[in-house]
Formats: structure tokens, sequence, C-alpha cells
């Protein structure tokens, strides 16, 4: 604050970089409506650029030349004694006294017990989310039991320990088999009912169960009692914020940013047994001709083709 | 008049009853200087045309003490498992004595609090009270909101009904769609892929431990900063903000730290 004038907080003066800036960002926002790829780049160089600029400007006094001060001069007098003490005292005095010493070693010591408290704990709290995540095989009854054609939701508990928790619910279709290379292989479509958009459950857009005249499959098996409730979907439909897909879990409407997940599988013992779940960015196609472009696991709402896919490097591990 | 008279009856009682009332008080002083901390911390210079609406904050405390207390009852009851949460909590409401007060207490404060929050923050910016030299305040009054509402989105998990469990899904997969961290975040939030029990202790540990002790902290520093800074006159008070304090004068220490501008170091 200037003595004179106490009442005047001090304020940086009126400079380009933060309006720049703020430009920038405004032309990322508008781009990323118009055209992420070149507006929004364009948005990204001048807010860098100013950026830099208002980083300049805000440190210019620190960085700034010191004020020249003359040094201070006074003539040498008599006094021979004192004057070699004064030369004498810088060199001579202790560069590290036993004081700083005890301090520095002091706070270390404080850090390291505190370290080796924080840490331990902190890798409990942390690394059990992300170590030892189970992949867990499903068994669903025997395929017999799953009639050609025809659209079932499936719930099931992936988990029985973990109890209703880890109920999860898959739509499924038998395609019948198809010819790949010289054997008939069986093709299912089994399609996750996690939203792409926020992780709601999705739900079959079509009457379903007694409404058709048609029986739940039921079966218990390790994964606890199985319901296969059959169903004619139009497409299956988020009742969250209203996400559309078609029966082959494209996207047909609102916000979702992909495909819906879907499940491997494989028949042992002539049971079909769902394996793991990945990602689809799209179908196409239809059932057993479909073309499905797969990928990784990925979570509701992440981008897993396009540009986007960048902003999601590294998943952490997940089935 | 007449010479001094011995003390009436009346009088010494009052006189016993004041050295009785004052014994401990001064013991506790003597010993401690809380008295004249709490005075210190009570009895504060005020601008005089203060408003009802500087009241704002103190409600906002009181309705985060609110939480605090009912919060404590309710983790008597509480249990934190898939299995038994709802129960617990259809047992607070309908057969614990007074639970469902207490519930009811904890439910709607809640939104009490943050909205409260809202409103304090609104008067302190239209006030201009977020000036120098109370950015710092205002800071972590920030970041007290932002706890606030850690708070609400840990705590609407708990209950482990369908709203909670789906609200929760929504959030937790919001989160993750954050670039870069936002997957990891998320995971570390569900404690694991799946949202499960995993993630119910967690969320309860975080809602009512946790972020309440970083809120504890951080209304002391808020409260401190307050004391130290004083109460901001409103925009119309004739009344010059902040004048009972002296310039203080930079020492060495500070020298090196402040801005070049901004005086002492240079002068």
């Amino acid at each position: 604050m200037d003595p004179a004038e106490p009442d005047q907080p001090h304020v940086p003066a009126p400079t380009i970089g933060p309006v720049g800036f703020a430009i920038g960002v405004v032309v990322i926002l508008v781009g990323l409506i118009v055209n992420p790829v070149w507006i929004s780049t364009i948005g990204v160089v001048i807010a860098v650029i100013f950026a830099f600029v208002w980083a300049r400007e805000s440190t210019s006094e620190l960085r700034g030349r010191r004020a020249a001060v003359e040094p201070e001069v006074r003539p040498a007098e008599a006094e021979p004694a004192a004057a070699a003490e004064a030369t004498a005292s810088p060199d001579s005095a202790e560069r590290f006294p036993r004081s700083k010493f005890l301090e520095a070693s002091t706070l270390g010591l404080g850090a390291v017990i505190g370290g080796v408290v924080t840490v331990p704990v902190a890798g409990f709290a942390v690394l059990p989310a992300f170590l030892g995540q189970k992949r867990h095989e499903v068994d669903l009854g025997p395929v017999s039991e799953i009639t050609e054609g025809q659209w079932y939701i499936a719930t099931f508990m992936t988990d029985p320990a973990e109890g209703e928790t880890s109920r999860r619910t898959a739509f499924i279709r038998n395609n019948g088999s198809v010819k790949s290379g010289s054997t008939q292989v069986p093709s299912f479509t089994i399609i996750s009912n996690r939203c792409a958009h926020l992780g709601c459950p999705v739900q079959a857009n079509g009457p379903t169960g007694a409404i058709l005249g048609l029986k739940d499959v039921v079966e218990v098996t390790k994964n606890g009692k199985i319901t296969m409730t059959p169903t004619v979907p139009a497409g299956f439909g988020c009742p969250c914020h209203g996400g559309q897909y078609d029966t082959e879990g494209n996207r047909t409407a609102g916000p979702p940013v992909r495909a819906l997940d879907r499940y491997s599988f494989d028949i042992r013992n002539g049971r079909l047994t769902l394996l793991s779940t990945f990602s689809v960015s799209q179908v196409d196609g239809t059932g057993a001709q479909a073309q499905i472009h797969a990928y990784k696991l990925a979570g509701p709402g992440q981008h897993v083709d396009g540009l986007e896919q960048i902003l999601y490097p590294l998943q952490p591990p997940h089935h | 008049m007449a010479a001094r008279r011995p003390p009436s009856k009346s009088q010494a009682r009052r006189e016993q009853m004041s050295a009785a009332v004052n014994f401990p008080l001064d013991w506790l002083e003597e010993r401690s200087g809380l008295v004249g901390g709490i005075k210190y911390f009570l009895f504060r210079k005020v601008p005089g045309d203060t408003n009802w609406m500087q009241t704002l904050g103190s409600a906002t405390l009181t309705a985060f003490i609110v939480q605090a207390v009912t919060g404590v009852i309710l983790a008597m009851y509480y249990k934190p498992t898939p299995e038994a949460a709802y129960s617990s909590i259809q047992n607070i409401t309908d057969h614990v004595t007074m639970g469902w007060l207490v519930r009811g207490m904890h439910k709607w404060g809640a939104s009490v609090f943050i909205i409260l929050m809202f409103l304090h923050m609104g008067r302190v910016f239209l006030f201009g009270a977020y000036k120098y030299p109370r950015e710092l305040n205002w800071i972590v009054g920030v970041l007290l909101l932002a706890m606030g509402m850690l708070e609400g989105f840990t705590g609407y998990l708990l209950p482990w009904d369908q709203t909670a469990y789906w609200a929760s899904v929504v959030g937790i997969n919001l989160n993750g769609t954050a670039p870069f961290l936002g997957p990891w975040l998320a995971q570390f939030l569900r404690g694991g892929q799946e949202i499960g029990a995993e993630t119910l202790t967690r969320f309860y540990s975080l809602h009512m431990l946790v972020i309440p002790g970083a809120i504890a902290g951080l209304i002391v520093l808020h409260l401190y900063l307050i004391i130290r800074l004083g109460v901001t006159s409103p925009p119309w008070s004739a009344e010059a903000a902040g004048e009972e304090w002296e310039d203080e004068a930079p020492t060495e220490l500070r020298a090196g730290l402040t801005r070049a501008g901004s005086g002492g170091a240079a002068s």
C-alpha cells in the first residue's frame, strides 16, 4: 500500500493478459459446439498465449530489475581493531551452527515419522479399490432353454457372496448358429443394461413377460436365482436422462456417448456362460451378422472412439 | 449522612454468591487464560451499522452444529452394510424414540445448511466483503462450500434405497467422465469396479469422519480470519472498514514474500 494513500488497495494495473485469456476460453467453448477441431484449437492457442502473457505481466515485479542502490560508503576510520573484527566475522562465524542442525533434524525426523504413518494409511485407503479386481463368470444355465430368435431379460448375481448388490441385468438373444470356417458356432447377442450415459439401468421398450403369453425361464446356478423374462423390444431406453438405443445397442437418441456394452460369452457343457464385459462404439448389421466395434471396457459417459478418446488414456483395472 | 453501616445481610449474601461464582472462573482464567480468550472472541469491535444479513454466517455455523449433533446420534443406530442399512433407517424412523425427529432434522437440516451457505456467500459478494484484505477468507469459504456439497453427495447414499443407489451411480459416473483421472476417481469412490458394500462403508466414513473433520478445521480458520480482520461495514456505511487497525509496517521476514509494489519492503 502506498503510505501516502492508505485507502487505496494495491490492484494490478489493467492489462491485456486476463482479457485475452478470457477471450480464448470463450473461443474454446464456442468451438466445442461449432467445430471442436479447428475453432477450439484456435481458442486453445489464444488462451495459452495470453496465459503466458498474463503470467509474465503479473510476475514482472518479481523478475524485474532490482532498484539500483548506491552502496553505502563510509570513510575508513581509525579503530583498526573494530574494522578487523568486522571483516573477519563473516568468515569466522559458524556457517552451519548446532542449533540449525538440531532444528533441521527435528523437522526431518518428524517428517519421517509422519510419512511412516501416512503412507501405509493412504495406501490402505486407495489401493484396495484398484488391486485384485476379480472377473466374475456367470453361469446362465443350459443353452437349450433359450429359444432361438427370442429376446430375454436375464438377471443374475455376479457374486452371490456379495448379495443383491451384485445383481445385474443383460438382454440376451439366441441368434442360432453361424458358419465359422468349416464349423457351426452358436451366436448370441448379449447386451449389458448399464446405460452408456451415466450408468442407469436401461429397460426394454416393449411388451414383457406374461402379456406375451410366455413363461419366464428360471434357473438356479452358482450365480443365484437366474430369471430370464421373454420380451419383444423395439429398442432399449434409459429412465434417467432419456437415452435411447436400438436392439443392437446403438444409440438412437439422447445423451449417451456410445453404444451399450456387451458381454463376451462361451458355451461350457451346453451352458451359456458370460465371461467379461467390453465396450462398443457402434454395431453395423444385426444378430449373427453384426460387426461389433469392440473396445476395452470403459466407464459410462466415456468416449471409446473419435477425438474424445484421448481424454481417457488410462483405465483403472476392472472387468 | 450516616457513617458507613456494616453491610446488610442481603448485601453480604450477594458478595458471598459472587465470590462463589467467580472462584471457579478465576481459577480457570489464572491457569488457562480461557476466559479472556472467550471475551476476546465474543466482545469484538463491530461497525455500528452492521446488518441482519451479517448473521447469515452464524446461522450457517448453527446449521452445521445441528448436523454434527444429529449426525452423531444417528450414527449410534445406523448400520453401514448393504443388508442392514435400509432396515436400520426404518428402525430409526419408526421405532427409536424421537428417531423420526432426529433423522428429519438431519435430512432437512442438510438442505438448510447448503441454502444458508449460498445466502451467506451472496451476502459477502453483494457487500463486497471478499475484497482486500479478506480474499483468503473467501477462498476458505469456497472450500467450505465444496466440503458441504461433498457431505450432501456422500450422505445421499446412506439410506441405501433405490433413489440413493441410482443417484450415487449417476454421481460417481459423472465424476468418471472427467478427463484423464476421472475413471480413477470413480473407481476410488466406488471402492472397486462396482458399487456395493465397499462403497457404502467408504461413503459412511467420508460422510461422518473425513469431511466433517475438514469442515471443522476450515471453520476454525474462517473464524480466525474474521477475528483478525474484523467484520466488514455494509457498503452504505459511513464508517470506513477496518479503521481500528493500525497499519502494520512489514517486517524483514515479510519483505521478500510480499509484492514489491505493496509498500514496506521498498520504503
